[in-house]
């Protein structure tokens, strides 16, 4: 052990050696390999890595609530004096939610839903503090305030399912909380939530950490949280911590050829339109750990000795430690620069390019029924009068929160959904309506990446077969011009041409992924709408897909409608942005317009919500109060007034007409003098391409 | 030709469920899904065990579905070349054949097992010493139940362990020959040695449970060779009232749970498939009706809709006697009708599984990314939909199958299940039901029912469970 | 939630329908009522006029759904579609062969069934939940493991075997009580206990295994996790937490068949000589008297509809996101 010796006393929490394992029949696969953690009240380590890396196995094994096939096969973890590994079953009990408390990834799954909020929280309560009757209700008061809950008594009553995703975890919060714990493990506590909820999520358990002067255990992916939260960071791959450095240090000079490389994936504005980096390869599988630095396979640094020896820790800086062979002078310093910005950005043939796709007024209802007889007695306005252009070459980004209704829209532009109003034109031919044969020859020109790539292929169908099927649908040609065809998408999306051979469940996420596109070039599209095609993915491997979508879009002219809720990914490829909320555009832009000079108070806020992963964090965060409305019953005037601080009396009374900012920008919004002209039928179908 | 093919449309069905069970594993065995998911059951040793038993009943059931009428042999054996070939009214199967020793050896009523002698006694003319013929109370000796002592009787307890003896001793030979083929098999497969091949196999170190499917034919050899052997002279099981062999009969039954637990599953499949899944997909008004129709049918009481069913099916036949040519052809239409009724009230619960799996399916994005290739509905179907519910299908036919023998069994109890005159399990209770009430207790037949029943219907439920582990989806990723 | 109730009442009404319109279709399309004369005449006695007076006894001469021969409204209801299935709606079977009232022969022994399903049911339900419970609190033990082969053994059995053998065991070789009968009054339990008995037993395998699944598919949830994360200990978790939320889908497999508890069993009843409404049906079915087992299918579906709209009502109590909706 190297851990100085001298901090041991106001220690929290001390794991040592841990080392985890799932039973898979007879044999142990190892998840997390021997790591050790230090943790101060009042510190927040976070524990950093890509999915699959242990971090989370190693949070549920402080607490011993792995899953039955687990196994906590040595180590030894060190709270409050004992060693919780050894410890009855019994006090260990004692220990959870007392001791140390823990909050999960999905609140949505994990409140019991037949309880109330009220019973959940006292058996908290009961169990730890002994309080009973009114004494409880009173403390589960108290803490459902102090997480920021409003009408914490009505809450109590309620059960999970009439809470939002942000109240559920607010409640997990105030849960974790009601035991007094010294130490608040947080498992990904803000991954299945939108970024305005996550910095309203972060920004309480900030403020919590410091008036209860609690340590924390953060689990996380995102650099961006890690960069807002922690005090110090430990970077796990493949079980193993491979770097340990306190935030200001680790942010200035990453030293692990790994955690240099996670920086350089990120997508932003830095590197628009050029290539990212990636780190070629996999995260080897618990079946086949290489035998010496277990990211040698994959660094482009790595020699002889990294591939044969496993490397020791090496301090590299105060309290900043590295476990990688390469020398000090040969470790790279600073990964923050990136790759290559240069590269043709395909800004190319801006305005002059010719309308691929003509969206006007779009509108999507779903209808509410209710009542005896099943009556329509409302509707949910998912898509509520979009309009939107796109032409050959461009990438246009849809952005909103969960709910805002963009990933309708672009099922609802290919024909998934049946629109309730609107038009939707293609290469100036109205879709929808019209006779078959010829909406499925002009489905042709249009394809869809969808988000989850173990969903979005069929499982018992070979790869040759899933990237044929569009071509014979669309009547393509034989079998050996077909075997020909799916074996050149295959090599455009970088895959074998054996892989046509095989089946979706032999790919990892990234890989299948690159099957999707290729199933959606096979039938040569010119637009490709893009429904979150990376946020399954891990970092590294979402800046291969990226890069993949660039070169596609350079090489064949695409034109990507892409919906997403991530920024960087929009600053990386985007040359248009509409930003959605509550099923309306409230603005609609250059990329540098909207992103850099946000007009609407729903862009800044949601651009002010972003983490972001450098350290530099000047100006006041917006931080949007409330969640938003369902679509079902939009707020009156401007569906955005009440989460808004400017607003006035206009936007109660009616909702904003477009403000033309520039030529291209623009905004729904009282603050600015409408410029609305009649001349609506700018993106009707005969003005477009025929 | 010595005999005449009778071919019933039982026979039919079996047969070509057979071949579609051996096409469809040919077929699967070409997709990596469904490849592994099989080689998953083929891990299991309870699996495994319990498929070697299956299919000892299989076998039995199969010989019993060659059906023939045999020839009557011409009065006084001259036979003129222009007379045309006369052939038996009773219609026979293959395993009758093989078993014509039990069947035919008939006695008058009730023996225990392995007796010699009746089980109930008769006044019977005995010569005394002196000559006369006196009457006496007595338990008569069996016609054909050890006749082969004659009337040494008192050497039945030696005949029988010599017999037991020696069929343990040939059963082990048997035994002891598969293993080394089964060994044999690895070495020219794998190329290692003799030792290790022993290993794998008995280990299970390999990829198939084989340790269990030896096991299990130990087991099964060791308790049927000394069967077969003493089923030639004695009634293994006992006979029943009318004099049958008991051992005959729960062979003969075999077959009947067999059809019963397969065919209906024929029935019941196209009905709950094709409905499911248009309900499913196509969801609006197709939705609606066919929730309509199901929700009806399984309204009414599973038991009732039968009896009724069951009971106009009776009248049917009974007025229509014409439709029959013989009385094996009568008893087999009436137990194929009993299946389709089976079939006809049991869909609807599959047929709600698999809309309800339809309609999660018909979400994912891979039906979509059909949907915008402008994929028919037809298409999607058969490519996605299809491929993706047939492991809910298979796991529910296995699961059927133990339930529909069970049915069987309390069906004809009750009076509508199969013909009286067909031989199941459901009669053979029902016959011997009554005959505990005797004293002393008959109670062989109920017994050797049970017995035969009960293993049928574990193993089925065994197998059942190691198929559901392999296939389900949620499950198969668990070790 | 008053709306959703009301819905599912309505919904039932075109099921019965449906239901009397299967049943009238299966005892007068599929065969005429000539055919059942034969049958229920015999070979022997069938001669025209004995079907004619077969079917004049039992209203079985009109026609099946228009009497031209009549006028007004009689069209319609002088035919056996109205007088044997319309009138099933207000209760009334007309007549067994036997010349009694079936409807009134029905309620007189609804008594007799009851008071062997019900405690059947309620034991069989709280001894199975509880085995199950057992089970899942050792799951991943050889108590768990061979608890399940146990359950899978005794599913495999036969129900006439338990039956059988439980008679024979108990009435006959121990003479505990009698083997069969019934009685009213304060006898009754020496009746009743024996079959109760071999009914639980008889479910026990099926039902206990059914449970387990569901308790073990409940336990791998995330709010699971989150209650031991509370420190809650493994019975807490178990009680107050995972049993709460399998309820749900147990419901939905227990409720529909409490009304079903009147019809009886028919094994059971016809075993001990019950005279309950199980082994009159059985009787019907020897006695092939068409109306009782017409009768009873439509009091059975009714039963089973009336267990539908119980289930849906159960649920808003157990689920509170029913409840609110």
């Amino acid at each position: 052990m190297n851990a100085p010796a001298k901090s041991c006393g106001d220690e929290l929490l001390t794991v040592r050696q841990l080392r985890v394992a799932f039973a898979q029949g007879r044999a142990l696969l190892p998840a997390v390999d021997g790591i050790d953690l230090r943790l101060a009240a009042g510190e927040t380590l976070a524990l950093l890595g890509e999915s699959g890396c242990g971090k989370s196995a190693t949070a549920l094994a402080l607490l011993r609530l792995l899953p039955a096939a687990g196994r906590i096969v040595a180590g030894e973890v060190r709270f409050g004096g004992r060693d919780l590994l050894r410890l009855p079953e019994s006090e260990m009990r004692a220990v959870r939610g007392g001791g140390m408390a823990m909050i999960f990834q999905e609140p949505a799954t994990s409140l019991n839903p037949v309880l109330t909020v009220g019973r959940q929280m006292a058996e908290v309560l009961a169990r730890h503090r002994s309080l009973g009757g009114t004494a409880a209700q009173a403390t589960a008061l108290d803490l459902l305030s102090a997480v920021g809950i409003a009408d914490a008594r009505r809450r109590l009553g309620e059960y999970p399912f009439q809470l939002s995703g942000g109240m559920k975890q607010r409640v997990m919060i105030a849960m974790a909380l009601a035991g007094d714990p010294r130490l608040l493990v947080a498992d990904e506590p803000t991954t299945a939530l939108d970024v305005t909820i996550q910095a309203q999520i972060l920004d309480l358990l900030r403020r919590l950490q410091v008036e209860r002067a609690m340590g924390m255990l953060l689990i996380t992916h995102d650099l961006g949280v890690v960069a807002q939260m922690a005090t110090r960071i430990g970077v796990m791959y493949a079980g193993e911590i491979v770097e340990e450095a306190p935030r200001a240090s680790f942010f200035a000079t990453p030293r692990h050829p790994y955690t240099q490389k996670l920086f350089a994936a990120l997508p932003g504005l830095a590197r628009r339109g050029g290539q990212l980096q990636t780190i070629p390869g996999q995260v080897p599988s618990l079946s086949a750990m290489p035998a010496g630095c277990r990211f040698a396979a994959r660094c482009e640094h790595a020699w002889d000795r990294c591939r044969q020896q496993s490397p020791q820790w090496r301090q590299v800086a105060l309290d900043h430690r590295v476990r990688c062979h390469l020398e000090d002078g040969r470790l790279v310093a600073g990964g923050n620069a990136g790759g290559p910005a240069a590269d043709g950005v395909p800004v190319a043939a801006a305005a002059a390019a010719p309308t691929l796709l003509a969206v006007d007024d779009l509108r999507v209802h779903f209808a509410i029924r209710r009542g005896v007889l099943q009556r329509t007695v409302g509707h949910v306005r998912a898509v509520d009068g979009v309009s939107l252009a796109l032409a050959r070459g461009r990438t246009l980004a849809l952005v909103g929160e969960s709910g805002c209704g963009k990933t309708t829209v672009g099922k609802a532009i290919l024909q998934l959904l049946p629109a309730s109003g609107g038009s939707v034109c293609l290469l100036g031919e109205q879709l929808g309506g019209g006779r078959q044969r010829a909406q499925r020859a002009l489905r042709r020109h249009m394809q869809m990446i969808f988000q989850d790539p173990f969903a979005s292929l069929n499982p018992r169908l070979s790869v040759g077969e899933i990237i044929a099927e569009g071509i014979r649908a669309q009547g393509g040609g034989g079998r050996a011009t077909n075997e020909a065809a799916i074996a050149a998408v295959l090599q455009q999306v970088g895959l074998p041409a054996e892989a046509a051979i095989r089946y979706p469940h032999e790919f990892s996420g990234g890989q299948r992924q690159r099957i999707a596109i290729a199933r959606a070039l096979a039938v040569q599209p010119e637009l490709v709408i893009c429904d979150e095609p990376t946020s399954a993915l891990d970092v590294s491997v979402q800046a291969q897909i990226l890069n993949l979508l660039a070169t596609l879009q350079r090489e064949l002219g695409l034109a990507y409608l892409f919906i997403t809720h991530n920024f960087a990914v929009v600053d990386h490829l985007a040359h248009e942005v509409a930003v959605m909320y509550l099923g309306r555009i409230v603005e609609h832009g250059g990329v540098d317009e909207v992103l850099r000079s946000p007009q609407h108070p729903y862009t800044r806020a949601l651009l002010s919500a972003v983490p972001s992963p450098r350290l530099a964090a000047a100006s006041e965060p917006i931080r949007l109060p409330g969640e938003i409305p369902s679509p079902a019953a939009p707020p009156t005037g401007c569906h955005f007034h009440p989460r808004c601080r400017q607003a006035g009396e206009s936007c109660r009374q009616a909702y904003p007409p477009p403000s033309q900012l520039s030529a291209t920008h623009v905004v729904r919004c009282h603050l600015y003098p409408s410029t609305v002209d009649a001349d609506r039928g700018g993106v009707a179908c005969d003005r477009a391409e025929t | 030709m010595p005999f005449l093919p009778v071919i019933l449309w039982s026979d039919v069905l079996i047969w070509l469920l057979l071949l579609a069970a051996l096409a469809s594993g040919w077929l699967s065995a070409g997709n990596p899904l469904w490849r592994s998911a099989w080689q998953r059951v083929g891990r299991s040793r309870a699996g495994m065990a319990s498929a070697t038993l299956l299919l000892a009943f299989a076998i039995v059931g199969l010989l019993d579905s060659l059906h023939y009428r045999p020839r009557l042999a011409a009065d006084g054996g001259q036979r003129t070349a222009g007379q045309p070939a006369v052939y038996a009214v009773e219609v026979l199967s293959l395993l009758d054949a093989l078993l014509t020793p039990l069947r035919t050896r008939n006695e008058k009523t009730y023996s225990e097992p392995l007796a010699t002698r009746a089980h109930a006694k008769e006044t019977i003319e005995v010569r005394g010493s002196d000559g006369r013929l006196q009457q006496v109370r007595d338990h008569p000796r069996l016609r054909h139940g050890g006749a082969h002592l004659g009337a040494d009787e008192g050497r039945r307890d030696a005949d029988v362990a010599g017999r037991v003896l020696q069929a343990l001793g040939l059963a082990l030979l048997a035994w002891a020959a598969v293993v080394l083929a089964v060994c044999g098999g690895v070495v020219r497969a794998r190329g290692c040695g003799w030792r290790l091949a022993w290993r794998r196999v008995w280990r299970s170190e390999g990829e198939f449970a084989w340790n269990a499917i030896l096991a299990t034919l130990a087991a099964l050899s060791l308790l049927a060779m000394p069967v077969a052997l003493l089923a030639g002279d004695y009634h293994v099981f006992g006979t029943d009232k009318v004099g049958q062999d008991v051992l005959y009969q729960v062979l003969k039954s075999v077959r009947t749970a067999l059809v019963i637990g397969l065919v209906t599953t024929l029935v019941m499949l196209p009905l709950s498939v094709l409905l499911g899944v248009l309900a499913g997909y196509f969801r609006g008004w197709v939705d609606d009706l066919i929730q309509y129709l199901y929700t009806t049918l399984s309204s009414i009481p599973g038991v009732l809709l039968i009896a009724a069913a069951v009971l106009m099916m009776q009248v049917l036949i009974d007025t229509h006697p014409q439709w029959f040519a013989t009385a094996a052809e009568r008893a087999d239409l009436r137990l194929l009708a009993l299946c389709f009724i089976l079939g006809v009230t049991s869909w609807t619960g599959l047929c709600r599984l698999l809309r309800g799996e339809t309609l999660k399916l018909r979400e994912l994005e891979y039906i979509q990314a059909a949907q915008a290739f402008g994929v028919s509905s037809l298409r999607i179907i058969g490519r996605h939909i299809l491929p993706n519910l047939m492991h809910i299908v298979i796991i529910a036919l296995v699961m059927d199958f133990s339930s529909l023998v069970l049915a069987e069994a309390v069906l004809s109890y009750v009076g509508i299940g199969v013909d009286p005159t067909m031989i199941s399990f459901g009669t053979m209770i029902n016959n011997a039901r009554l005959e505990l009430a005797r004293e002393p207790l008959v109670w062989w037949s109920l017994a050797a029912a049970f017995l035969f029943m009960f293993s049928l219907v574990l193993a089925a439920n065994l197998f059942a469970d190691a198929v559901r582990d392999a296939f389900d989806p949620r499950l198969a990723g668990s070790p | 939630m008053l709306a959703y109730v009301v819905r599912r009442l309505l919904y039932a009404l075109p099921i019965l329908i449906g239901v009397n319109l299967i049943t009238f279709a299966l005892f007068f399309v599929v065969n005429t009522p000539d055919d059942m004369a034969r049958m229920q005449l015999g070979v022997k006695r069938v001669t025209p006029e004995a079907i004619t007076r077969w079917k004049a006894e039992r209203g079985y001469d009109r026609p099946l759904f228009v009497n031209d021969e009549a006028s007004g409204v009689a069209v319609f209801s002088e035919t056996i579609f109205f007088s044997k299935s319309i009138r099933m709606f207000v209760g009334d079977f007309g007549r067994a062969e036997d010349g009694r009232d079936i409807a009134r022969e029905i309620v007189a022994r609804m008594g007799p069934s009851l008071a062997i399903a019900l405690p059947t049911f309620v034991l069989g339900l709280l001894v199975s939940v509880t085995f199950a419970l057992l089970l899942t609190f050792f799951r991943a033990t050889y108590l768990d493991f061979w608890g399940v082969v146990l359950c899978v053994a005794m599913m495999s059995i036969s129900g006439l075997f338990y039956i059988i053998g439980g008679q024979y065991l108990i009435s006959k070789l121990w003479k505990l009580v009698p083997i069969s009968g019934y009685g009213g009054g304060l006898d009754a339990w020496k009746f009743v206990i024996l079959p109760v008995v071999i009914g639980v037993v008889s479910g026990i395998g099926s039902s206990t295994r059914w449970y387990r699944t569901i308790f073990i598919e409940e336990i791998a949830r995330d709010y699971v996790r989150t209650a031991r994360a509370k420190g809650l200990s493994e019975a807490a978790v178990l009680f107050r937490h995972v049993l709460r939320n399998a309820l749900i889908p147990i419901l939905t497999g227990v409720v529909v068949v409490i009304p079903l508890l009147f019809m009886g069993s028919l094994l059971t009843e016809s075993f001990f000589g019950i005279p309950g409404l199980g082994s009159y049906t059985i009787d019907a079915i020897n006695a092939q008297d068409f109306a009782v087992v017409r009768a009873m299918v439509f009091i059975g579906s009714l039963l089973y509809i009336v267990g539908l709209i119980l289930t849906d009502l159960s649920y808003t109590l157990v689920d509170p996101r029913i409840r609110f909706d």
